[in-house]
């Protein structure tokens, strides 16, 4: 497809300067490690199958989240989402859960999604936790805008973290916008944000060689809840 | 009094049932015991319901006329029975009580609760409704408060460390993954929910020194058992029938701290004294248990009480991997309350369930070898109202 590159540089968004996210790894309860990094526009076709299983499972909002998740990374990957950063955390290199936000200002940022592929090992609250340090440690911001689809988001991130509900709109539509300041984040960091850094570098090898995505049916069973043969 | 046996057990995955209502729950559960059974068209003269608060978690009462009505077992008598996470224990007492006064030859007990129709916090409020109104709940205590605080006085007392509740939970969690009905399915380890720096935030403390590992799940989910005598049971089906050998109860304070020794679990020891004496037995003969892990401690301090190791020596046995399948006792091999699942009006059933599959040889991958005896204990309130019971496969 050609680009008339005169009007794209109308359509396209500028990208601000952003510090880039240092990799960690987290010991999960099952004892796996958890790397947990960023990842750029030109890795977005590989996350993007993850995400397409999410559009038909209506359970905790999976299919509000996936949709826009999904547009989102898409939009950034084609530039028509500004600001935009994206973390993956992944366990011998199969992809566990996304993350994505924006800087909305230099000084605050807008969270956007929280997308946990494999289920009931804290791997969203994790990923979310590493997101609000790449916003407050590493772009240096004073405070993030949160909301959530879910119930069990809410209670995540509004209730563990204490956040404060803040006047008008979150940028994903009508819902209400909660903030995490500087001071909420670092007395909430002692409970909530794990890992070491740097990587052991075969950890960081075996994440980077490959984005392993589950098939469709496994990434399912695991978001429901595995089916099992009950004899 | 009648001989009574286990004709039927039947029950459903538990886990998250957003789509089942309790009623749906329960059906299911019989509906399984009754096949299990080979009823076909004999009449079920009574139901029994286990069950703590479908009031509170549902706004739905009466719920054994409803299961009745579900089910179309009228005219059966029906009843919801309710003693707290003992509810689907005393439900089983009932059933036994009206077989062997003869005043029923058919009994149908299901357990069930559906706990996720609310949020964390409200089933955490709903279940320590149980606790002492004036001294307890009105000061804001939780069963994760009680078990904490018990936790700590038993850990103090008897040498008991942080490892030893992490290796339950290992255990109980390698179980459950053998259990296709088990809630939750993931193996976890030492470094992942103690010894890493990770595991503060990865299993966060609940109520000090209990970590969310050390805590059982809230799930939905049904049991079913089909009770009747050995001679009617021989009618309906070539299965072997599972003899209920003994049944104990006990009470012990409402309140924890009026208890000369908080850390002593009287009612424990007595409803498994009981049962124990009725079925002519002892300790020593049971095969497999299915004990109460509500929280990681309590599997180590009723597996004492109950008389399979003397105090202070169940955390060595569990240490020394007696308590494991394959071991000398094996303790919950359905992964417990603590990977099963605790749907509190279920889980005395479900405990039955369990024993009867491992008595008849089809528990699959976690069968305990040649299990001829089995033993469980429903534990109500903070032991305040426990329910043992023993069960038998007849050479």
């Amino acid at each position: 497809m050609r680009i008339d590159m005169e009007l794209e540089a109308y359509l396209r968004p500028p990208d601000a300067p952003m510090p880039l996210y240092p990799a960690k790894v987290i010991t999960l309860v099952t004892g796996g490690k958890m790397v947990v990094r960023q990842v750029f526009r030109e890795d977005v076709p590989k996350l993007l199958p993850a995400v397409r299983p999410t559009l038909d499972i209506p359970r905790d909002y999976y299919d509000v989240v996936g949709a826009r998740l999904y547009a989102e990374l898409l939009a950034w990957q084609r530039y028509r989402y500004r600001d935009v950063f994206c973390i993956i955390g992944q366990v011998d290199g199969l992809l566990v859960g996304i993350v994505n936000s924006r800087m909305y200002s230099p000084q605050v940022g807008i969270s956007l999604h929280t997308l946990a592929i494999e289920r009931g090992l804290r791997v969203g609250a994790h990923l979310f936790a590493a997101k609000m340090e790449h916003h407050i440690e590493y772009l240096g911001q004073d405070e993030v805008l949160i909301t959530a689809e879910s119930p069990i988001g809410f209670r995540r991130w509004m209730i563990e973290y204490g956040l404060e509900l803040r006047e008008g709109q979150h940028e994903l539509g009508g819902a209400a916008p909660y903030g995490l300041t500087r001071e909420m984040y670092f007395d909430a960091k002692h409970r909530l944000v794990a890992g070491q850094r740097p990587v052991p570098p075969d950890l960081m090898e075996v994440a980077e060689r490959e984005i392993i995505v589950a098939s469709e049916q496994d990434i399912i069973e695991k978001i429901l809840g595995a089916r099992r043969e009950i004899p | 009094m009648k001989p009574v046996v286990m004709a039927g057990a039947g029950m459903i995955p538990f886990e998250r049932r957003d789509d089942d209502t309790l009623i749906d729950m329960l059906a299911e559960a019989g509906l399984r015991a009754m096949d299990d059974a080979g009823l076909g068209d004999q009449p079920v003269d009574a139901v029994y319901v286990g069950n703590m608060a479908s009031g509170l978690f549902n706004h739905q009462v009466s719920v054994a006329s409803a299961l009745v009505d579900k089910l179309s077992l009228y005219p059966a008598a029906a009843e919801r029975i309710e003693n707290g996470p003992a509810s689907g224990g005393s439900a089983i007492k009932h059933g036994y009580q009206a077989i062997a006064s003869g005043m029923a030859d058919v009994v149908l007990v299901v357990g069930g609760e559906k706990m996720r129709e609310v949020i964390g916090p409200r089933a955490t409020d709903v279940v320590a409704c149980m606790a002492q109104p004036e001294a307890e709940y009105i000061y804001g205590v939780s069963l994760p408060a009680l078990a904490g605080m018990f936790a700590r006085l038993y850990m103090k007392a008897y040498g008991i460390t942080p490892e030893h509740l992490a290796q339950v939970a290992i255990k109980n969690h390698a179980n459950g993954l053998l259990n296709p009905y088990a809630h939750i399915r993931a193996r976890v380890t030492l470094e992942g929910i103690l010894t890493h720096p990770d595991s503060k935030v990865g299993n966060p403390i609940v109520a000090d020194p209990l970590r969310l590992y050390d805590c059982c799940p809230v799930s939905d989910g049904a049991a079913a058992v089909l009770l009747t005598t050995p001679e009617i049971a021989k009618k309906l089906s070539a299965k072997p029938a599972i003899t209920v050998a003994g049944i104990g109860q006990a009470t012990d304070t409402h309140a924890l701290h009026e208890r000369a020794d908080p850390t002593d679990l009287k009612a424990v020891t007595i409803a498994a004294q009981k049962a124990f004496e009725m079925a002519g037995c002892k300790p020593a003969d049971v095969d497999v248990a299915e004990l109460h892990d509500a929280f990681t401690i309590l599997e180590i301090a009723e597996s004492e009480h109950a008389g399979f190791f003397k105090k202070g020596e169940g955390a060595k046995a569990l240490a020394a991997g007696e308590t494991q399948i394959g071991g000398k006792l094996p303790i919950n091999p359905s992964g417990g309350l603590k990977a099963r699942g605790h749907p509190v009006g279920a889980t005395g059933v479900a405990q039955a369930v369990e024993l009867v599959w491992q008595l008849r040889g089809e528990a699959g991958e976690r069968q305990v070898k040649n299990a001829q005896t089995g033993f469980s204990l429903n534990f109500g309130g903070f032991g305040n109202n426990v329910v043992a019971l023993v069960l038998r496969r007849e050479k």
